[in-house]
C-alpha cells in the first residue's frame, strides 16, 4: 500500500437496518487502487447488503437508505441508483446473470452502450436512431474478452454458451467500461470449472495490476488466499476481521466466520432421547434433487423417531433441495423409506398421505394462499389429505366445508402460536412475515404429521417471532412426539434447537454431528465440499 | 389490539375501501344503469315493461355467465372459449329436433344429447389448456373461433333432414335461424309464469338458473370445490398440499363447457330461435364482461358477481336503446354497450393479479 | 457470420417442425389449385393484386414482435385512423394521389394518439399483451363507431350527402373511393404476363422493407430486441423499457394507418363499419402462414405468408364448390383455416416455451445422473 495516496474507496460507519432489523453495524473498510479484497462470511452475515449499498441498489433506497458515509476518490458520494455507481466507475457482477439470451457476447457486452454511427435521420429524431457501429463493437468486445485471458466466440449467442462463458461475458462487460475503478464480483467462481476459475483468478490479478480494485466474494476460501491482498470477514452484520492474506489461513478465516462470542451454546435442555438408540423412522438413500440453485447430488441420512434433526450449510449447497425433493416439489431420484414403507418421489400426495408434512422456505410462493383467509390456509391441507373439517349432509351424500370447525381450529392456533391478526377471516397476505410463518406452521400442525420438515423457519422474521417459532417447534416435537427435520442457514439456531445436525456442502451431506460440537468443526464442514 | 384498530376505521376510509374493492368502472356502470332507470319514466318509457325485459334477458343469459365461474376459480382465467360449449348445446338442440322430440320434452332431450358433446369437447379443450398454462385466454379465444367456423361447414354438410331446420329449396343444410315454435320455446319461462299488468316474471327460467347457481355454490363448498379454488389462488400451494393441479383445471374446463352448453339452450328457449353459423362467435364477450361488471376479476369470481353482473349488463343492453331513443332520438345503445363492456374487460386485464398468473 | 452457419446446420426434422404451417399451406394450395381450375394468368393477376394490397399492412406487425409484444391485434387501431382520414378527404372531394397523402397526414396524429394509448395500456397488462390488444381493438371500434356513426355530420362537419346517412348524420355503410381508386397502383403502368403490376405500390413496400432492415440496425431497434427478450436485463442496463415498448406500438399503428390507405385505394371503397375489423385477423393469419411465430417474424415470412394465404383465399371457395357443390363451404373453409392457423401458431408458441423450460431440467437431471453414478 503506497503511502500518501488517498484510498480509492472508504466506507465509514456504514449502518443498515431493514424495518428495525439491524443487518449492518458500523462497517469501516478501505479499498486502495489495484487492491484485491476477499470478502468472506456466512449467508446473512451482511456481505451482499454491504455491496448493494456500495453499488447503489434500488432495494437499499426503497427500504430507507443507510447510515454512514461512502467516500470515493476523496469525495463523499451517495448513489441514488446503480447507474450513478456505474458512472462513478463501480461495476458489479451479480450471481444471477444479467444477459440477454438471444444476443451475442458482443451485443451483451455493449448492451445500451453501443458505439453508434450518426446519420441524417438521427439528427432529426434523436440519438436512438443512430445505427450501431458493429465493426467497432466487435473489435472492442474482442479486446475486453482478450483481457480476461480466455477465448470466447464474440459472435456466439448467450443461450448457446456454456455457463462459464456467460460469466466471463459478464465480467468482460464490466471491463469494457472505460472508467472502471472498482469491480465487485459476487461468487463468480461458483459456476466455473476448476480450469475456468483459475483463468478468472489470473485475470483478477491482471486487473489489479492495471489499477482496478476488486472486491471478491466467495465461499471457496483457498481462492481468497490465492488471489487476494487482504481478507475481510463479516459475521452477523459486524466486520470481524480485516487482515493481509499472507497473515491468515483457511482455519483462521473459518473460525472468524462462524465463531460466536459465546462458543458454548445452550444445547437442548431436555434430552429425553438418546439419538443413537432411537428407532430409525426415515431413511434417505442416494437422493438427488433438481432444484435450481439448490442442487442435491448424492445424499443419504437417517432420522430417528422423536428427534429434531438439523440440516445446515451455506446457501446454494443443496440443503433446501432435500425437503423439497422428498416432498415432491422438485424432480428427484433415489430411495426414501419412511417407517418401513418406501415413499414414491415426485408425488406430493403420497408423502402427505404417509403423514409427512412440510413447511416451505418460500412462504409467499408455496406456503400460503395469500388471497384467502387464515382459516382456509390452516385447514386446507388437513381437509384435502385427512378429510378433516368436512361435514356430511344428506346422509353423507355430499360433504361441505365445516366452517365452524375451521373457525375453531384457527382460533386454537391463533392463540397457541400468538398469531397477531384481526380474526380468522383476515387474508394471509395482510399479515407480517413472522405471523405468516406461524400460519404455515399451524397448517402443518393441523395435518398432525408423524414427521415434519421445516425449511428456514426464521428467514426474514424479527427476533421476537423467531424465538416464538422455534419454541413452538420444540413444543410440538415434545408434546406430540413428532419427529422434526429443520433446515436452516443459521447455525446458532440449529444448535439451540436440534439434537443432531447434518451439514450439507456441495450437494452432499458432509457429516452428521452432535449439536454441541464446536463452531470450528461446523465451519470446516460447511466449506469442505463446496464446488 | 389489532382488532380495535380496524374497528375504529373511519367511515370515509370505509367508503374509499369500497370504491377500491368495487372498482371505479363498476361504480360508473352501476350509476349509469341507475340513471337510466330514473330517466326511463321521465322520458316516457314504461318502467314495468323495461324491468320485464331486463329480467327476461337476465334469465336467458345468466347460466352462460355462470359458466365463467369454474375456470376463473381454477386459475384458467376468463373462458373466452365459451363458443365451444355453445356448439355442444347447438348440437344437442338440433339433434333433439332432428330425432323428432317436441314440446318441453325436446328441451330435456337437448340437454341430455348436448352433455356427452360438452364432456368430450371440454376434455379435449381442458387438455389443451393444461399444455399452455399462462397463455390460456388468447388461445381460448381462438379455439372458440376455430370451432365456430369449423361448425359452419358442418351445419351445411351434416345429414340433417328435418324440414323445420333445413333450407327449403336445397332440402339440406341447416338454416341460419331455426324457430323453436312447437319445440321448447319458452319451455322454462312458462313454468309458474307470473303476470302483473305489464310486469312479467319468467319464474321457471329464474328457478332453473337458481338451481344451477345453488349447485355451483354447493360445489364450491365441497372438498373438490375448495381444492379448485386453491389451485386458482396459488397452484404451487395446491401442489404442495397434494392436489393434482392439472386434474382440477381439466374438471373446471369441462364444467364450464357443459354450463355453456346448457346456457345456450336456456337462451334459446327464451329467445325462441336457434341461431347457427356465425352467431356463437361473439357470445363469449358479453358473458365475460357481464361477470367482470359484477365484480369478478381474472382470478376471483363468485355467484354474487354472476347475478349482479348479468343484471347490470342486461339492464344496460335493454335500457339504453329505449331511453336513448326517447331522449335524443338516436339509438346509440350498440355503441354504449360496446364501449362499456369492452372497457370493462380491458380494465380487468390491466389489473395486477396476485398469486399465479 | 458464424451464427448464420450454425443456423443452416439445424437438422431437417427441426426444419420441418419449425415450418409446419407454411408446408401445410403449400399442400392445401397444391390440392386446391387444380380443383379450382383457374387459369395461371388469372391466378397470377389476383396474387399480384393482393400482394400489393396487403403487404404494407402485414409489415406493420413486425416491429411489435421484435419488441416482444407478440402479434399486435391493435393494428386495427391504425386501420381505423386511416379510414377516418379517407372519409374526410373524400368529403372534401380531393382526388388521386394528393388525397391519399392528405388522408395520411390527417390520420397520422390520430394513429399516434391511439398508439400511445394502446402502448400505455399494454404496459399495464404485461404478459397478457395479445389478449389485451385484441380486446383493445374491440374497445376502440366502439369509439370509432361513436365518432363515425354519430359525431360525423353532427359535430364533425360532413358536407356531401353521398357519404352521409339519409338521417343527416353518420357515414354510410360504404364510402366510394372511386376518385382515388388504384391511383397509386397505376401511377407507373406496367403489364407483365397479362397482369397489371402495381409498380408504385411495390416501390413503397420496398422502401418500407428497407426501412425495417435499417431500423433493426439502429440503437432503437437494438433496444427493442433487448426489451423483447428480457425486460429485466434491459431495464438493468438502463434502457427505458416502457417507453421503448410504447414506441414500438406507435410505429406499428402508424404503419397500419398508411397500410390501410394503400389497401383501400386498391379496393376502391370503404366498408365503413367492417373493413378494419377483419384486417387484423387476416394480416396476422397471413404472417403466421408465412412461418412467423409470436416471438419471431421476418420480412421473408411476410412475403411467403401473403402469397400462400391469399392463394388459399382465392382457390378455396372454388375448390370447395367443386367438391361439395356448395360455394359457401369454401367460404367457411377459408375462414376456418385463418382461425385454425392462428390457434395452431399460438399453441405451438406456448408449448415451445414450456419445452424450452423443461429441457433445462432434463439437462440438469442428466448431469446429476452421471454425477450419481460417479459418486
Amino acid at each position: 500500500m503506497e503511502k500518501g495516496k488517498a484510498p480509492l474507496l472508504e466506507l465509514k460507519n456504514i449502518k443498515k437496518d431493514f424495518f428495525g432489523n439491524q443487518v449492518l453495524m458500523d462497517i469501516n473498510l478501505t479499498v486502495n487502487e489495484g487492491e484485491v479484497i476477499g470478502l468472506a462470511g456466512e449467508n446473512g452475515a451482511g456481505k451482499s447488503t454491504l455491496m448493494k449499498i456500495v453499488f447503489g441498489a434500488d432495494v437499499i433506497r426503497e427500504t430507507g437508505g443507510y447510515g454512514g458515509d461512502i467516500i470515493l476518490d476523496g469525495e463523499k458520494v451517495a448513489f441514488e441508483t446503480p447507474f450513478d455507481a456505474i458512472n462513478a466507475g463501480i461495476g458489479m457482477v451479480h450471481q444471477e446473470f444479467s444477459l440477454i439470451p438471444g444476443f451475442s457476447s458482443t451485443e451483451n457486452i455493449f448492451l445500451n452502450r453501443e458505439p453508434k454511427r450518426k446519420n441524417v435521420i438521427a439528427e432529426v429524431f434523436g440519438e436512438r436512431l443512430c445505427t450501431l457501429d458493429r465493426s467497432e463493437m466487435h473489435v472492442r468486445a474482442e479486446e475486453a474478452i482478450g483481457r480476461l485471458g480466455i477465448h470466447i466466440d464474440a459472435d456466439m449467442l448467450i443461450k448457446d454458451m456454456p455457463v462459464g462463458h456467460k460469466q466471463f461475458t459478464e465480467i468482460a462487460r464490466e471491463l469494457s467500461k472505460e472508467n472502471m475503478k472498482l469491480l465487485i464480483l459476487d461468487e463468480p467462481t461458483a459456476v466455473l470449472t476448476e480450469k475456468e476459475a483459475e483463468i478468472l483468478l489470473n485475470s483478477i490479478r491482471g486487473m489489479a495490476e492495471r489499477g482496478i480494485a476488486v472486491i471478491f466474494i466467495t465461499h471457496r476460501l483457498q481462492e481468497i488466499l490465492n488471489v487476494c491482498d487482504r481478507v475481510v470477514v463479516m459475521r452477523d452484520g459486524y466486520l470481524i476481521e480485516d487482515v493481509k492474506a499472507a497473515e491468515t489461513s483457511e482455519a483462521d478465516i473459518t473460525r472468524a466466520m462462524v465463531g460466536r462470542n459465546v462458543d458454548k451454546v445452550e444445547g437442548r435442555s431436555v434430552k429425553e432421547l438418546d439419538p443413537g438408540e432411537g428407532k430409525t423412522i426415515l431413511s434417505v438413500k442416494r437422493l438427488w434433487v433438481d432444484m435450481p440453485g439448490e442442487t442435491v447430488r448424492d445424499v443419504s441420512f437417517d432420522v430417528k423417531e422423536g428427534e429434531i434433526l438439523g440440516i445446515g450449510g451455506l446457501a446454494g449447497q443443496g440443503k433446501l433441495g432435500i425437503p423439497n425433493g422428498i416432498m415432491g416439489l422438485y424432480e428427484a431420484g433415489g430411495t426414501v423409506i419412511f417407517d418401513g414403507q418406501e415413499i414414491p418421489l415426485n408425488a406430493p400426495r403420497k408423502c402427505l398421505d404417509a403423514s409427512l408434512a412440510f413447511v416451505s422456505e418460500d412462504r409467499r410462493g408455496v406456503g400460503l394462499l395469500l388471497d384467502e383467509s387464515l382459516g382456509w390456509n390452516i385447514a386446507f391441507p388437513a381437509m384435502q389429505i385427512k378429510d378433516r373439517f368436512l361435514k356430511p349432509y344428506l346422509g353423507g351424500l355430499i360433504k361441505w366445508r365445516d366452517e365452524k370447525a375451521i373457525e375453531e381450529v384457527t382460533q386454537k392456533y391463533i392463540k397457541e402460536l400468538a398469531i397477531r391478526c384481526t380474526g380468522t377471516r383476515q387474508k394471509a397476505k395482510e399479515l407480517s412475515g413472522g405471523n405468516q410463518q406461524k400460519v404455515c406452521l399451524a397448517k402443518a400442525f393441523a395435518l398432525e404429521p408423524r414427521l415434519l420438515f421445516v425449511s428456514e423457519p426464521t428467514r426474514g422474521i424479527d427476533v421476537g417471532a423467531k424465538a416464538l417459532v422455534l419454541e413452538a417447534l420444540k413444543r410440538f416435537n415434545r408434546e406430540s412426539g413428532t419427529t422434526v427435520v429443520m433446515i436452516s442457514s443459521e447455525l446458532e439456531e440449529l444448535r439451540a434447537t436440534c439434537d443432531r445436525i447434518a451439514i450439507v456442502s456441495g450437494g452432499k451431506v458432509a457429516e452428521i454431528i452432535s449439536a454441541d460440537a464446536s463452531s470450528e468443526v461446523f465451519g470446516t464442514l460447511m466449506v469442505s465440499l463446496v464446488r | 389490539m389489532n382488532e380495535n384498530v380496524t374497528e375504529n376505521k373511519s367511515i370515509k376510509e370505509r367508503i374509499d375501501g369500497l370504491v377500491k374493492s368495487f372498482g371505479l368502472p363498476r361504480l360508473i356502470i352501476a350509476g349509469f344503469l341507475l340513471l337510466l332507470y330514473i330517466l326511463a319514466p321521465i322520458v316516457g318509457a314504461d318502467l314495468p315493461t323495461q324491468l320485464t325485459n331486463t329480467i327476461n334477458r337476465f334469465s336467458w343469459n345468466a347460466i352462460m355467465v355462470l359458466a365463467m365461474v369454474p375456470m376463473v376459480h381454477s386459475g384458467c382465467g376468463l373462458n373466452f372459449g365459451l363458443p365451444l360449449g355453445i356448439i355442444s348445446g347447438l348440437l344437442g338442440a338440433t339433434l333433439s329436433i332432428e330425432l323428432g322430440f317436441t314440446g318441453g320434452f325436446s328441451f330435456v332431450m337437448a340437454m341430455l344429447i348436448a352433455t356427452p358433446f360438452a364432456l368430450v369437447l371440454g376434455s379435449v379443450y381442458g387438455w389443451l389448456l393444461n399444455r399452455i398454462k399462462g397463455g390460456e385466454m388468447m388461445i381460448a379465444t381462438y379455439v372458440g373461433f376455430s370451432s365456430v367456423s369449423f361448425m359452419c361447414m358442418m351445419w351445411l354438410l351434416l345429414p340433417y333432414d328435418s324440414p323445420n331446420m333445413v333450407w327449403g329449396l336445397a332440402g339440406k343444410g341447416l338454416r341460419t335461424t331455426i324457430s323453436l315454435e312447437g319445440y321448447y320455446n319458452q319451455a322454462l319461462a312458462r313454468i309458474l309464469h307470473i303476470r302483473l299488468g305489464n310486469f312479467e316474471i319468467p319464474t321457471g327460467a329464474l328457478l332453473f338458473f337458481a338451481l344451477f347457481a345453488f349447485g355451483m355454490w354447493a360445489f364450491l363448498h365441497t372438498k373438490t370445490g375448495t381444492a379448485m379454488t386453491a389451485v386458482g389462488s396459488n397452484p404451487v400451494f395446491a401442489k404442495a398440499s397434494g392436489i393434482n393441479v392439472d386434474k382440477m383445471r381439466l374438471l373446471s374446463v369441462v364444467m364450464s363447457t357443459w354450463l355453456a352448453a346448457i346456457g345456450i339452450l336456456v337462451y334459446e328457449q327464451g329467445f325462441g330461435f336457434i341461431q347457427l353459423y356465425m352467431a356463437p362467435f361473439y357470445m363469449a364477450l358479453p358473458a365475460v364482461s357481464a361477470i367482470l361488471i359484477g365484480g369478478a376479476s381474472v382470478n376471483k369470481a363468485s355467484i354474487a358477481n354472476v347475478i349482479i353482473g348479468t343484471f347490470l349488463f342486461q339492464g344496460i343492453v335493454t335500457m339504453t336503446p329505449t331511453v336513448m331513443n326517447n331522449m335524443v332520438h338516436m339509438d346509440m345503445s350498440e355503441v354504449v354497450r360496446i364501449i362499456a363492456s369492452q372497457g370493462m374487460i380491458l380494465y380487468a386485464l390491466t389489473r395486477k393479479t396476485e398469486g399465479g398468473k | 457470420m458464424s451464427v448464420n452457419k450454425q443456423k443452416t446446420a439445424v437438422n431437417a426434422a427441426e426444419l420441418i417442425r419449425n415450418n409446419s404451417v407454411p408446408i401445410m399451406f403449400i399442400i392445401i394450395c397444391a390440392v386446391c389449385i387444380p380443383l379450382a381450375g383457374f387459369s395461371p394468368s388469372y391466378l397470377f393477376n389476383e396474387i399480384i393484386t393482393r400482394i400489393g394490397r396487403n403487404t404494407f399492412l402485414i409489415l406493420s406487425l413486425l416491429i411489435p414482435v421484435m419488441a416482444g409484444m407478440g402479434l399486435n391485434f391493435g393494428m386495427t387501431l391504425g386501420a381505423m385512423a386511416g379510414e377516418i382520414g379517407l372519409i374526410l378527404v373524400c368529403d372534401w372531394q380531393i382526388v388521386g394521389i394528393p388525397a391519399m397523402i392528405l388522408a395520411v397526414i390527417i390520420s397520422l396524429p390520430i394513429a399516434v394518439g391511439l398508439g400511445l394509448f394502446c402502448g400505455r395500456i399494454l404496459n399495464m397488462a404485461r404478459g397478457r399483451e395479445m389478449i389485451t390488444s385484441y380486446i383493445m381493438s374491440f374497445f376502440i371500434n366502439g369509439i370509432y363507431q361513436l365518432v363515425v356513426l354519430y359525431m360525423m355530420g353532427s359535430i364533425i362537419p360532413i358536407k356531401h350527402s353521398n357519404i352521409k346517412l339519409p338521417r343527416g348524420y353518420g357515414i354510410r355503410n360504404t364510402v366510394s373511393l372511386l376518385r382515388m381508386r388504384q391511383k397509386l397502383d397505376k401511377l407507373i403502368p406496367l403489364k407483365l404476363f397479362g397482369a397489371d403490376i402495381p409498380v408504385m405500390t411495390f416501390i413503397i413496400i420496398a422502401i418500407l422493407c428497407f426501412f425495417i432492415i435499417w431500423f433493426r440496425k439502429t440503437k432503437l431497434g437494438q433496444d427493442m430486441r433487448a426489451v423483447g427478450q428480457d425486460m429485466e436485463v434491459a431495464k438493468d442496463s438502463g434502457i427505458n423499457v416502457e417507453r421503448t415498448r410504447i414506441i414500438s406500438i406507435v410505429i406499428s399503428t402508424i404503419l397500419a394507418d398508411i397500410g390501410m390507405v394503400i389497401y383501400l385505394q386498391n379496393m376502391g371503397n370503404i366498408a365503413t363499419y367492417s373493413s378494419h375489423s377483419q384486417i387484423g385477423m387476416f394480416c396476422i393469419a397471413a404472417l403466421l402462414v408465412g412461418g412467423a411465430s409470436v416471438d419471431r417474424a421476418s420480412i421473408g415470412n411476410v412475403f411467403l405468408g401473403v402469397t400462400l394465404f391469399h392463394m388459399m383465399f382465392i382457390v378455396a371457395p372454388a375448390a370447395g364448390a367443386r367438391i361439395t357443390g356448395d360455394s359457401m363451404i369454401g367460404e367457411y373453409f377459408r375462414v376456418f383455416v385463418s382461425y385454425a392457423v392462428i390457434t395452431i401458431a399460438l399453441v405451438m408458441y406456448e408449448t415451445k416455451k414450456r419445452r424450452a423450460r423443461s429441457r433445462v431440467g432434463e439437462q440438469l437431471k442428466l448431469e446429476q445422473g452421471t454425477g450419481e453414478e460417479a459418486a
